[in-house]
């Protein structure tokens, strides 16, 4: 009888879902705020990375995380002060 | 050969962790090891009680590090267990009685003459958890499948790493199957991908859990419960037994924890 409700209402995949999408995002956050170092050693790291094809302002440089309603982003905003030309070379050879 | 110190843990409180500990502390006794338990939730001890020995406390943790006894004249032995002893925590104390420091002497003293050490902690991440970690070999993790619970866990792993105790354990307690099945409990398999730490144990929801509470006889005694079933289980994959979990929730679930057990399991990065 309860099944039968149950499907007729059709309440779809219980709240375990919710739970579990919740924790996730939950996680993202306690863990990178957790480590407030966390995020200099990307800066840095992402720093590197870029900077081989990229001439960057390393001082403009931000990296933060954005919690919209149901996603978190990773955000950078990441000024260029010009291209280096054995990139632009390589990428037309 | 000194034994091994065991911390169980969990973030949160009323997860399980008193009743984890006392039961795989009895199991591991009855398998024939040398077990001492201790209390290190000073100020609300609980394992005296849910071991039944309430009766039996002179001195306590704090009176043996303050060097008002001997360690042995705290010990407690129980009459039901061959080679079983509790080292009762004290109540009118509070948690910054004993530095982590003084916890770790405690446990390498008491590594000496025990197989197994099991250390109960408080719930929370301030001086009482950090003086149960202290002389801790291995960490045992006890969480529940709900939200609170599994959050409080990860935040306790990342901080057993800072402590270099790397390779925790997950029991997962109070499962309940007809949850599971209905959709509204998360089961195993999410609390693992979550947690991402190797799994040793999942307890059923089980009523005789409070029951034997009541009566100070903890529920491993009696293995046709099913949790007491469960915590034997735990008892002998301590032991290295290769043993296969119960089923939960709805087909292909043992399969694929058993698939998931063998595979490396992936450690938090």
């Amino acid at each position: 009888m309860r099944d039968f409700f149950g499907r007729l209402f059709s309440r779809e995949e219980g709240s375990k879902k919710a739970a579990k999408d919740r924790l996730r995002l939950v996680l993202v956050h306690d863990r990178t705020s957790l480590s407030p170092h966390l995020l200099d050693i990307l800066k840095e790291d992402l720093i590197q990375t870029i900077s081989k094809y990229l001439e960057i302002d390393t001082e403009g440089l931000e990296v933060n995380i954005d919690q919209e309603e149901e996603t978190m982003a990773l955000v950078a905003s990441i000024p260029i002060r010009s291209v280096r030309r054995g990139v632009v070379a390589k990428a037309n050879s | 050969m000194a034994g091994k110190v065991l911390v169980v843990t969990s973030g949160k409180g009323g997860v399980g962790k008193t009743t984890t500990t006392a039961n795989l502390g009895t199991g591991l006794a009855l398998l024939g090891r040398r077990v001492c338990l201790v209390d290190a939730d000073i100020g609300l001890r609980n394992l005296d009680v849910v071991m039944g020995l309430e009766n039996r406390i002179v001195y306590d943790l704090v009176d043996v590090i303050e060097g008002q006894c001997k360690l042995r004249n705290a010990l407690i032995k129980d009459k039901r267990v061959e080679n079983l002893f509790l080292l009762p925590a004290a109540q009118t104390r509070e948690k910054d009685a004993v530095t982590p420091a003084q916890m770790k002497e405690l446990c390498d003293t008491l590594k000496q003459e025990f197989d197994y050490v099991l250390v109960d902690s408080p719930a929370g991440i301030e001086h009482g958890f950090r003086n149960a970690i202290a002389g801790a070999d291995d960490a045992l993790i006890v969480t529940t499948p709900e939200v609170a619970a599994v959050r409080d866990a990860d935040r306790i792993i990342g901080m057993l790493e800072a402590h270099e105790i790397r390779s925790p354990k997950l029991i997962v307690n109070r499962i309940r199957p007809d949850m599971v099945k209905r959709g509204d409990m998360m089961d195993i398999d999410d609390v693992i991908e979550i947690l991402a730490i190797q799994l040793i144990g999942v307890v059923p929801d089980d009523q005789e859990v409070i029951v034997a509470t009541n009566k100070g006889e903890p529920v491993i005694f009696d293995r046709r419960t099913r949790s007491g079933q469960a915590y034997y289980n735990i008892v002998r994959r301590l032991e290295g037994e290769d043993v296969p979990f119960m089923q939960i929730g709805p087909d292909g679930f043992v399969e694929r924890l058993r698939r998931l057990l063998s595979r490396d399991v992936r450690r938090r990065a």
